[in-house]
């Protein structure tokens, strides 16, 4: 019987079967400020050494400021954890691109963007948006600060086996439909816990057509459907991405690691535990009503009735959702009125992605009440983005243009909302409280973000011509 | 980390499904460097009416007079979805919590307590829907949770659950999982050499 893609990888990783769990070999380990301090100082505790500092990358991306390059510019405790991030790197002399280096950015666009991500690696990071990663046909995934402890020592880590599933996006999308509205349409269909369990894998002409960066968007959201990870097998468009960034391969080296990436997809007769179809013709625009991001319809899609769900814990978390985003069951979305515009976060603070929103940015000026902020993935995307003129047209058009950093996704610096706030979001989780307390979050591609910003409501960014 | 083996104690209602681990521990607490004083943060948005935790929130149900000093939390499915944060159970700890049931979890968060010696157990919706009934019934209701034979007794009912055998090893030997992986270091070395050289 064949193999999929999810369980090839594993099992080139597979240093030693301790009774169900096997210990995986990990390539590419990211680090940063927040979930690796106690890590750090559970290795110092015991005296135990950093086993691969020179596989093991450092930055700094969720407690800084986009607003000043200063470690103190959002409290003395951010602060701490920043210069405890840097000592620690210093001791077990691990890469760190702190705030300053040319190299900083959020910790899941730096990796792909300076070719450390490498088809058929395992990647890990205490972070749950690692899934990223799997758009290089990676096996990418979250840990907890146990974990990170465990693979700074041992550069391995304990894992089960999850079971497979394929989501198959055929046919083409339409214009002004994006990877966002993809891989809310696929979370939506399966729900917030629909992969629990599962490794996906994202297949179908749909997919293949997206450019790297559109997959990563794709592959970020996997967790949101409680996946274990999101993958997408290697192509040219993969191997055209990674070739001539810093840390590729080159020479022999290159052409002696594509032979192996080619060899990276499913089985045709591999099986997988559960298959999902869906047909890109029938996405619409996407954006979440509730507080999680399986709650989410079509922008021309009424607000569902918690009546419209089959079972009672559903119902109830649908009626408490509407409830906590101050919407009436049935409304529709482009009368609700948005006071914030967040474009940015690991999903989609990309090159593309800014291109995108500046394209509708450009058609208009930022609706009078609304604040709208851009917070470039890296330092990397927010200069290429400046030699374009994209930060001119974002000014021009009343949008702020930040420093890199997850910013407003999180809210673990200033970048924070008041309650009652609506936010038109980019990010990945619309979760209560997510981007400050009391304040309601909607997910939405770029396009749509910047639509919003214009004009103050949720809008079909298909009816505004710039596509 | 000693193991554990029975949790004896009371339950308290989080009677709702999808609760994420932003809600379990909001992301203002997370900058601290030890993993420790979570406690008193937990579901802090829905604990206190305000931001200084100085006014409880009378409606929520670890508020409630009933429930002080309950020692296991019984929800429902998908508890701690979302961001990947090892405070969530740091916090569920430090409040006193030493146990979990709930019909599912996320899988980053079941790990977590794992690592943190808290028992995630697991049982179907129907069963914890009877276990909301009973508790609902009797706040006080003794219950006593025994992982070796895999089962919880909530007053004179009974409800067997299942768990991974590695993970209840690791729950009832308290191991240092550190230490049992850097004895494998001669077959980490061996799979090092066979790596290509490119990565």
């Amino acid at each position: 019987m064949g193999t999929t893609l999810y369980q090839k990888v594993l099992e080139q990783h597979v240093v030693d079967e301790v009774g169900d769990d096997l210990v995986l070999y990990i390539d590419r380990h990211l680090i940063h400020e927040v979930t690796s301090p106690q890590a750090f100082a559970g290795l110092d505790e015991k005296n135990r050494k950093v086993r691969r500092p020179d596989l093991t990358f450092g930055t700094m991306d969720h407690s800084i400021s986009t607003q000043s390059l200063a470690l103190d510019a959002c409290g003395p405790q951010n602060e701490l954890q920043l210069r405890t991030l840097a000592a620690n790197c210093a001791t077990h002399e691990i890469n760190l691109w702190p705030v300053g280096h040319k190299n900083q950015g959020i910790v899941h666009v730096i990796g792909p963007q300076l070719g450390l991500i490498l088809p058929g690696t395992t990647v890990v990071c205490g972070d749950s948006h690692t899934a990223t990663h799997g758009a290089f046909g990676a096996l990418a995934f979250g840990i907890g600060t146990s974990q990170v402890e465990h693979v700074l020592a041992t550069q391995t880590l304990k894992q089960g086996r999850a079971k497979s599933m394929l989501v198959e996006v055929k046919g083409k999308l339409g214009l002004g439909v994006t990877a966002k509205d993809i891989i809310l349409a696929i979370i939506g269909k399966i729900g917030h816990a629909g992969a629990t369990g599962h490794v996906i894998e994202y297949a179908g002409s749909a997919i293949s057509a997206l450019s790297m960066e559109q997959r990563m968007t794709i592959c970020n959201m996997s967790i949101e459907a409680g996946a274990k990870a999101g993958m997408i097998a290697p192509d040219q468009t993969t191997f055209d991405y990674i070739q001539g960034k810093e840390y590729a391969p080159k020479g022999a080296a290159w052409d002696e690691a594509v032979a192996h990436w080619q060899t990276l997809k499913s089985d045709k007769d591999a099986t997988f535990d559960t298959v999902v179809t869906l047909n890109a013709e029938e996405i619409e625009p996407q954006v979440t009503w509730g507080t999680n991001p399986g709650q989410v319809v079509g922008i021309n899609q009424p607000v569902p009735t918690p009546s419209d769900f089959e079972d009672a814990v559903t119902q109830t978390s649908a009626q408490k959702a509407l409830q906590y985003m101050g919407i009436q069951p049935g409304a529709n979305l482009n009368e609700l009125e948005v006071n914030h515009v967040f474009i940015g976060s690991c999903t989609n603070s990309r090159i593309e992605d800014l291109r995108a929103a500046a394209q509708v940015a450009k058609l208009g000026e930022v609706k009078s009440g609304v604040t709208a902020i851009v917070v470039p993935g890296s330092v990397s995307v927010k200069e290429q983005a400046e030699q374009e003129g994209l930060d001119k047209v974002f000014k021009t058009a009343g949008f702020e243009w930040r420093l890199p950093g997850c910013s407003m996704c999180l809210g673990m610096n200033d970048d924070v909302l008041e309650a009652g706030d609506r936010c038109a979001s980019t990010s990945n989780r619309n979760f209560e409280g997510r981007q400050g307390r009391g304040a309601r979050t909607h997910l939405v591609s770029p396009e749509m973000a910047a639509a919003a910003a214009l004009h103050g409501t949720f809008i079909d960014v298909r009816k505004l011509g710039a596509n | 980390m000693s193991g554990i083996s029975e949790i004896k104690g009371r339950l308290a209602p989080l009677d709702q499904a999808n609760v994420d681990t932003d809600q379990i521990i909001p992301k203002q607490f997370l900058t601290g460097i030890t993993r420790k004083g979570y406690g008193k943060h937990l579901f802090h948005d829905w604990r206190y009416l305000d931001t200084n935790e100085s006014v409880l929130n009378p409606e929520f149900s670890l508020n409630k007079e009933e429930y002080q000093g309950a020692n296991i939390l019984l929800t429902r499915q998908n508890f701690g979805c979302g961001s990947s944060r090892e405070h969530a159970p740091w916090s569920l700890g430090d409040y006193g919590f030493e146990a979990i049931i709930a019909s599912s979890y996320a899988d980053i968060f079941y790990s977590n307590c794992i690592n943190n010696q808290i028992l995630p157990v697991k049982l179907s919706e129907v069963d914890i829907d009877t276990m909301f009934q009973l508790l609902y019934d009797d706040a006080q209701i003794a219950v006593h949770i025994d992982l070796p034979n895999q089962s919880v007794l909530i007053g004179t009912s009974k409800f067997a659950f299942e768990i991974e055998a590695q993970h209840k090893h690791n729950l009832l030997k308290g191991l240092d999982a550190i230490g049992q992986t850097l004895e494998l270091s001669d077959k980490i070395e061996i799979f090092e050499k066979k790596r290509a050289s490119w990565l």
